[in-house]
């Protein structure tokens, strides 16, 4: 396997949507290749950044005013 | 007996049909619940998408306030959740309009891109280099970092990787195809690597 055949087939390595027997040919990569070994961990750990991190707070009383936004409407008839 | 639970489990309704139902029967305190649920994701994709506080606060408004008036039109055979997120990356784009008159606001706009090329920066990275940085700082860099993706890129990594929708959801909420979004999604995860490269990569005994 050469680094572009696993770059094509990273995403499914990283959503976890590969054979088994892919996953066998691209975890022989990975232990022969140091330049895809980063390129894997790296990106699995970009993605595992942004997923915990929060970097938009939701505003204080937001909850507040759409909650008083929907009574109204409610009160209209609901 | 995992072919029997796995059946059971398609049987089993979301939870949010019941909440949806109640709504639907006059309990507005029923929505209150979806909306603790949901509203974090839902501010998230709208700041992500116009990139303004302002407007962010006032899609998360009007998505809510959409879903809750369109309710009866709601079909249960797609998650309330994906629903929700259609109409608020609807209401997203229609600001971003407002904002930008006469500019046309795409998510399929046109991206040259190298496909298929290997990345080059490639300095490892820091056992764990979000620890070099306090909340705030590393907060900001992730900001500025995923700010400077393309929209069809952001976007894309957003709904997909962030906030937890299938490929599938993902191409029917955007109207783009599949391999569409699966070919942005790769681009957009190199990128933000390639671009987080710059502060997490190790610091010593490595040339650069
Ligand atoms: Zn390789």
């Amino acid at each position: 396997m050469k680094c572009k055949e696993f770059l094509a087939l990273l995403d499914d390595l990283i959503d976890d949507s590969v054979s088994p027997e892919t996953r066998t040919e691209l975890q022989t990569h990975l232990g022969k290749c140091g330049h895809c070994e980063i390129i894997f961990n790296t990106t699995r750990k970009t993605i595992e950044i942004y997923r915990s991190h929060e970097i938009y707070d939701l505003p204080a009383g937001l909850r507040d005013r759409l909650h008083a936004a929907i009574m109204a409407r409610c009160k209209k008839g609901c | 007996m995992s072919t029997i639970q796995s059946i059971a489990g398609e049987l089993e309704p979301h939870p949010d049909v019941a909440l949806v139902e109640r709504v639907r029967g006059g309990d507005v305190s029923a929505y209150d619940t979806l909306v603790r649920k949901y509203e974090r994701q839902i501010f998230r994709i709208a700041q992500h998408i116009t990139q303004n506080r302002e407007d962010a606060e006032d899609v998360m408004q009007d998505a809510f306030l959409k879903a809750y008036e369109k309710l009866e039109q709601f079909q249960g055979n797609s998650k309330f959740y994906t629903w929700l997120v259609r109409i608020a990356v609807n209401e997203s784009l229609m600001r971003l309009r407002k904002r930008r008159t006469g500019k046309m606001v795409s998510i399929d706009e046109d991206i040259e891109t190298d496909e298929g090329s290997v990345p080059r920066d490639l300095a490892d990275w820091a056992p764990d280099p979000e620890q070099n940085y306090n909340q705030a700082e590393l907060a900001e860099i992730l900001r500025k970092t995923i700010q400077g993706l393309p929209q069809g890129f952001r976007i894309v990594f957003v709904l997909r990787d962030v906030e937890g929708l299938s490929t599938e959801e993902t191409a029917e909420t955007l109207g783009l195809s599949i391999p569409a979004v699966k070919s942005r999604l790769l681009r957009a995860r190199l990128q933000l690597r390639e671009r987080l490269s710059r502060y997490f990569h190790r610091k010593k005994g490595v040339e650069r």
